[in-house]
C-alpha cells in the first residue's frame, strides 16, 4: 500500500483547527447533493437557514432560547464524561428539575408567605438543582457502591421521570381552568425569569424575542465549571480518575466520594435546565418541556471535547441548526427532516474528522513489486 | 528468484531444504514520525555463528530485526540472502525464506497443546484431515536433536515461561528456519533456564543455524556470541569479534561515555522501619498469592526480593502500597499498624511506593510532567490556596525536581507519555523521594530502562539508603538485586524460601531457591560462595 497510517506523536494545532472546518464543508457538500436530488437549490436552502437562525435580532434571540437548555445539559454531561461516568440520564434529571421548580412555584409559594420576588426564583432554582442531583445520585450510588452499569440505570430513570411529570400535568396538577389542555396553571409573576428585553438596566441588545435570564445562568455555570475543573484540586482528581482510575487509587483518591459529588453536580446542572425552561419559557409544567435536550447534550459535550466554553459554543451552533431548520420548513416549504439530515451529516463528518487529529496519513510512494515466491 | 518454491510445510522433508549461508542488511534506513529508528545500518549474520545485537532500549535493535522478519519495510536499503536481493511483505514471506523470530512476548495459544501450537497455520500433509500425530513425532525428534525438553501433548498454560520459549524455538525449527532471531530471550528466564537456553543455542549453531541475539545485557552477550554489533541512537557504533572486546569497552560503545561503577560501603542498619508479619493476600485469579510473608527492613538497609515473575512479588508490593487487601497478618511502618490503612494514611506514615507498572499505576499518560509530579501532593497546603491549586508554586517545585533528577523533557507541559521510560521513571522517583519517605517500596525500578537512567536510579537508591531510609527492592533482575541489596529474600509461590546476606549466595544458588529448592539444599548444592564481607559493587552494567 502506498498509503500508511501513523499515529501523531505530538498533537498538531493546525490539524485540530482545520479538521472540524473541513468536516463542516464536506458535510455541506454532502447534504447539498441530497438537496439537489430532491430538486432544491442547496445554496438557497443554506442561506435561508442562516437567515432563520441569525438573520435578525428576533432570530438570534430564538437561537439563544433554543441553546439555553442545551448549554445546561451539555455542561452536565461533560463533567460526568470527564470522569468516564456515562450519564445518559440528563433528560430525566432535566424533567425532575422542571418538576421541582414547578412545585415550588405553584404550591410552596402559596404556603410560605416570604417566598416572593427573587427569593422565590432562588428557591425554585435550588429545588431544581437538588431534584436533578437526587435523580443523578441514584445511578451514581448504584455505580459507586455496587458497580452497577450507569448507562442502563441512568437511561431507564429517564422514562420514570418523564412519565412522572406527565402524570402530574395530566392528573393532579392539571390546571382546572385549562380547558382540558395538559399542563399546570400558570406560575405567579414572581416565579418567572425576566426576559432580556424587559431588563431595563441591560443595554438593549434585544428589544424583542423570548431570550431570558436562563442564558446568563448557563454562562455563569460554564465559568464556574471551568474554574472547578481547571483550577481546583477537585477538578484535578476528576481528571485523574477519568484518565486512569488505577493511578487514582495508587494516589489515594476516594473514587466513591468523587463519583457521588460529580453526579450531584451533573444531575443538578441538568435540573437547572428544567428550571430554566419552565421559569423562562413556558411558565408552567406542560408538554414540550422534555424534548430530547438530555440526549442532544451528549453530542454537544462530545463535540466540545468536554470543555465548558466549547459547550456554550457548540450548543449555540446546534440550536442555530434547529432554528434554521424550522425556518426552511416555513419559508421554503421543505420538510424539517432536511435540517435533521444536515445535523446528522455535520456530526458524522466532525466525529470522523477527529481521526485526523490523532493520526496522519503518509504517502510512501510506490515500491518495487515484492519478491515472494517467483 | 533465489527463494525456493513453497514447500510442503509438514516438516517431513525438512532436510531437503537448502540452508541460508549469509544474510546481509545494507544501509537500512527506517523512519518513524519524529524518529530516525535506523540510520544507514549495515548488519550481517552467517550460518554457524551467534551475532549479538547490543544496545540500549530504543537504540533500534528490534526495529532492525523486525524489518528482517517482514514486520516492517525498510524506507531505504536492501536485504540480501546469499547475495540475492529479497523483499518481505509479511512475516509469512520471511518464514518461507527460512527466517524465524522468537519474540519477547510469546505468540502461543494457551488453551492448545504444544503440538497444536506448532501446527497452527500450517498445511496438513493429509488435508482436509489433520496430521497432528506426524507433527508430534517431528516435534519429539526436533526436541531431542536440540535438547529442547518439552512434552508435545502438554497444554501451553501448563508450561513455565522457559518451556514456552522452547515451544517458540521448536515452532521456528519446525518451519525450517535456518536463521533465527531471538529478541531479548533471557529477559523472562531464571539463571538455570538461561543456562539451558545457551546450551540449546550452541547446539543450533553446531547444526549450522545462524542466530541473531538481541540483548542489552553485556555478560550474556560476552557469554554466547561470536560477534557483536553495537547500536546506539539508530546507528551502528561498531562490530567486533566477541573474543577481542572487554565488557567495559562494550559498555562504552553502548552508552557513548564511560560508565561509572559505584561502590557503596557496607553500613550499619538501624531500627526496623518496615515489619511484615505472616502476611497473606489473594491473587487476581482467586488463589492465595501471599501465603504468610515475614520480613523486616531496617533503617539504612536495602532488602532485595528475588524471584521468578508471578510468585507473589507484585501482590506483595500492592499490599504494601494499599492497592490490595491483606487477608491476614500485619504491616507495620515505623511501628504503626498500616495493614488496613487507606492509601492516604500510608502516605502520611512515610511510605512511598514506586509501582511495577509505571504507566498503568504510577503515571497518567495524557497528563503533563507537571501534573504527574503532583499526583500525590495535589491536596497539600503547600500547593493550594483554599480549594484552588497554586500552579505557580507547583511549577517552581516541579522545575526544581526536573533539574535535580535530570529528567529530560522538552517542557513541564509535555505529556509524560512522550518521554522515554527512563525519564518517566525519574519523574516518578522525583515525586516519591521528594516526599522524604521513611520506607520506600521500589518494584522493578529499572525494568525496560536504559543503562544511563538505571545507573542514576541505582545511585539514588543507595543515597536514600545512606540517609537512613528502609528500602524494599523487588526485582526480577537478579543482578540488580545482588548489586544493591544488603540482604536478599527469595520468593517462591507466595512464600519467602530463604533470606541470605550480601555475598553469601551465588547466582546459581539463588536461582535454585527461585525455582523452589529449599535454602539448605540450595546452599549445599554448590561450593560455598565467597562469604567475606565485600563492599557492594554496584555496577549499572548488568
Amino acid at each position: 500500500m502506498p498509503l500508511q497510517i501513523e499515529p501523531r506523536l505530538a498533537p498538531s494545532r493546525l490539524a485540530n483547527v482545520l479538521a472540524p472546518l473541513v468536516a463542516i464543508v464536506l458535510a455541506l457538500l454532502f447534504s447539498g447533493i441530497l438537496l439537489v436530488a430532491v430538486g432544491v437549490d442547496p445554496l438557497e436552502t443554506y442561506r435561508a437557514m442562516l437567515r432563520g437562525a441569525f438573520g435578525s435580532a428576533y432570530a438570534i434571540s430564538e437561537t439563544l432560547v433554543r441553546a439555553t437548555p442545551l448549554m445546561f445539559t451539555g455542561l452536565a454531561v461533560s463533567i460526568a464524561f470527564r470522569m468516564l461516568f456515562w450519564n445518559i440520564g440528563a433528560e430525566g434529571q432535566l424533567a425532575m428539575g422542571a418538576f421541582a421548580a414547578s412545585g415550588v412555584a405553584l404550591f410552596l409559594s402559596q404556603s410560605v408567605p416570604w417566598l416572593k420576588g427573587p427569593a422565590l426564583l432562588l428557591a425554585m432554582a435550588l429545588a431544581a438543582f437538588a431534584a436533578g442531583a437526587v435523580w443523578g445520585l441514584i445511578p451514581g450510588s448504584l455505580k459507586a457502591f455496587l458497580g452497577v452499569n450507569e448507562i442502563i440505570t441512568s437511561l431507564m430513570l429517564n422514562y420514570v421521570a418523564i412519565l412522572w411529570i406527565q402524570y402530574l400535568y395530566y392528573g393532579p396538577w392539571k390546571d382546572p381552568q385549562g380547558f382540558g389542555f395538559p399542563g399546570t396553571a400558570r406560575f405567579p409573576d414572581d416565579a418567572v425569569l425576566p426576559r432580556l428585553k424587559d431588563t431595563a438596566w441591560l443595554p438593549q441588545l434585544f428589544d424583542t424575542g423570548r431570550v431570558h435570564w436562563g442564558l446568563f445562568l448557563a454562562i455563569v455555570a460554564a465559568v464556574l465549571l471551568w474554574l472547578v475543573l481547571d483550577r481546583t484540586r477537585w477538578g484535578y482528581e476528576i481528571k485523574v480518575i477519568g484518565e486512569n482510575p488505577r493511578a487514582a487509587r495508587y494516589a489515594g483518591m476516594n473514587i466513591v466520594r468523587n463519583i457521588l459529588l460529580v453526579m450531584i453536580v451533573s444531575g443538578g446542572l441538568a435540573g437547572l435546565a428544567g428550571f430554566s425552561q419552565v421559569a423562562g419559557i413556558s411558565y408552567r409544567l406542560q408538554q414540550g418541556i422534555v424534548v430530547g435536550d438530555g440526549y442532544t447534550a451528549i453530542i454537544v459535550a462530545w463535540l466540545a471535547r468536554l470543555n465548558p466554553f466549547g459547550v456554550l459554543l457548540v450548543a449555540t451552533l446546534l440550536a442555530a441548526l434547529f432554528v434554521g431548520g424550522d425556518q426552511i420548513q416555513i419559508t421554503m416549504g421543505l420538510p424539517a427532516a432536511v435540517a435533521q439530515v444536515l445535523q446528522g451529516a455535520i456530526l458524522f463528518f466532525v466525529l470522523a474528522s477527529s481521526f485526523f487529529t490523532q493520526y496522519r496519513i503518509r504517502w510512501t510512494g510506490r515500491r518495487a513489486a515484492v519478491v515472494g515466491e517467483q | 528468484m533465489a527463494i525456493p518454491k513453497p514447500r510442503n510445510n509438514s516438516g517431513a522433508d525438512a532436510t531437503a531444504q537448502r540452508r541460508i549461508q549469509r544474510i546481509e542488511m545494507c544501509d537500512i534506513v527506517k523512519r518513524f514520525p519524529g524518529v530516525l529508528a535506523n540510520d544507514r545500518v549495515c548488519f550481517d549474520v552467517k550460518a554457524g555463528e551467534v551475532h549479538a545485537l547490543l544496545g540500549e532500549n530504543g537504540a533500534g535493535k528490534s526495529t532492525l530485526m523486525r524489518q528482517l522478519f517482514g514486520l516492517y519495510k525498510p524506507d531505504e536499503g536492501e536485504i540480501l540472502i546469499d547475495g540475492q536481493r529479497v523483499e518481505f511483505n509479511s512475516p509469512a514471506d520471511a518464514i518461507r525464506a527460512g527466517i524465524g523470530m522468537i519474540h519477547q512476548h510469546f505468540m502461543l495459544v494457551p488453551t492448545l497443546t504444544v503440538t497444536q501450537n506448532v501446527a497452527l497455520g500450517l498445511k496438513s500433509s493429509r488435508e482436509p484431515l489433520t496430521d497432528l500425530d506426524v507433527v508430534a513425532k517431528r516435534v519429539r525428534q526436533l526436541s531431542e536433536e536440540y535438547g529442547l525438553k518439552v512434552d508435545p501433548d502438554a497444554y501451553i498454560w501448563q508450561l513455565s515461561v522457559g518451556e514456552q520459549q522452547r515451544v517458540e524455538i521448536l515452532k521456528a525449527l519446525y518451519r525450517n528456519a535456518s536463521m533465527i532471531i531471538l529478541d531479548e530471550p533471557t529477559a523472562v528466564l531464571t539463571p538455570q533456564e538461561v543456562k539451558d537456553l545457551f546450551a540449546t543455542l550452541r547446539r543450533m549453531v553446531q547444526e549450522g543455524h545462524g542466530l541473531v541475539f538481541i540483548s542489552h545485557k553485556l555478560y550474556e552477550v560476552l557469554a554466547i556470541s561470536d560477534r557483536v554489533t553495537v547500536l546506539r541512537d539508530g546507528r551502528v557504533i561498531g562490530t567486533r569479534e566477541t573474543k577481542d572486546v572487554t565488557r567495559d569497552e562494550l559498555a562504552r560503545m553502548m552508552v557513548g561515555r564511560e560508565v561509572k561503577r559505584l561502590r557503596a560501603q557496607p553500613q550499619q542498619a538501624g531500627e526496623p522501619l518496615l515489619q511484615i508479619r505472616a502476611l497473606r493476600a489473594m491473587g487476581d485469579r482467586g488463589t492465595e498469592a501471599l501465603r504468610g510473608i515475614d520480613l523486616e527492613v531496617r533503617s539504612g538497609e536495602i532488602v532485595g526480593i528475588a524471584g521468578v515473575s508471578g510468585n507473589g512479588q507484585r501482590e506483595l508490593a500492592e499490599c504494601l502500597g494499599g492497592l490490595r487487601k491483606a487477608t491476614a497478618g500485619t504491616i507495620l511502618v515505623a511501628g504503626k499498624d498500616l495493614t488496613h490503612a487507606s492509601v492516604q494514611q500510608r502516605l502520611q506514615a512515610g511510605l512511598a511506593y514506586i509501582p511495577e507498572e509505571r504507566m498503568r499505576d504510577g503515571a497518567i499518560k495524557e497528563f503533563s510532567v507537571l501534573e504527574n509530579m503532583f499526583l500525590l501532593d495535589h491536596a497539600s497546603p503547600k500547593y493550594t490556596h483554599g480549594i484552588f491549586l497554586d500552579f505557580r508554586r507547583m511549577r517552581e517545585h516541579a522545575a526544581a525536581l526536573v533539574k535535580e533528577y535530570t529528567v529530560k523533557t522538552p517542557s513541564l507541559e509535555t505529556p509524560i507519555k512522550n518521554l522515554s521510560g527512563g525519564n518517566i521513571q525519574k519523574t516518578i522517583m522525583a515525586r516519591e523521594l521528594s516526599r522524604e519517605p521513611r520506607v520506600l517500596v521500589a518494584a522493578q525500578p529499572s525494568r525496560g530502562i536504559d543503562i544511563g537512567a538505571t545507573e542514576y536510579i541505582h545511585q539514588r537508591l543507595l543515597e536514600q539508603r545512606a540517609s537512613g531510609q528502609a528500602i524494599l527492592l523487588i526485582s526480577e533482575d537478579l543482578d540488580e538485586v545482588q548489586a544493591l541489596s544488603d540482604r536478599i529474600a527469595v520468593m517462591y509461590e507466595g512464600r519467602i524460601v530463604g533470606i541470605v546476606g550480601r555475598g553469601q549466595a551465588t547466582a546459581e544458588q539463588l536461582g535454585l531457591m527461585m525455582a523452589g529448592v529449599p535454602m539448605e539444599e540450595a546452599m549445599g548444592a554448590a561450593p560455598t560462595a565467597p562469604t567475606a564481607e565485600q563492599p557492594i559493587e554496584v555496577s549499572s552494567v548488568v
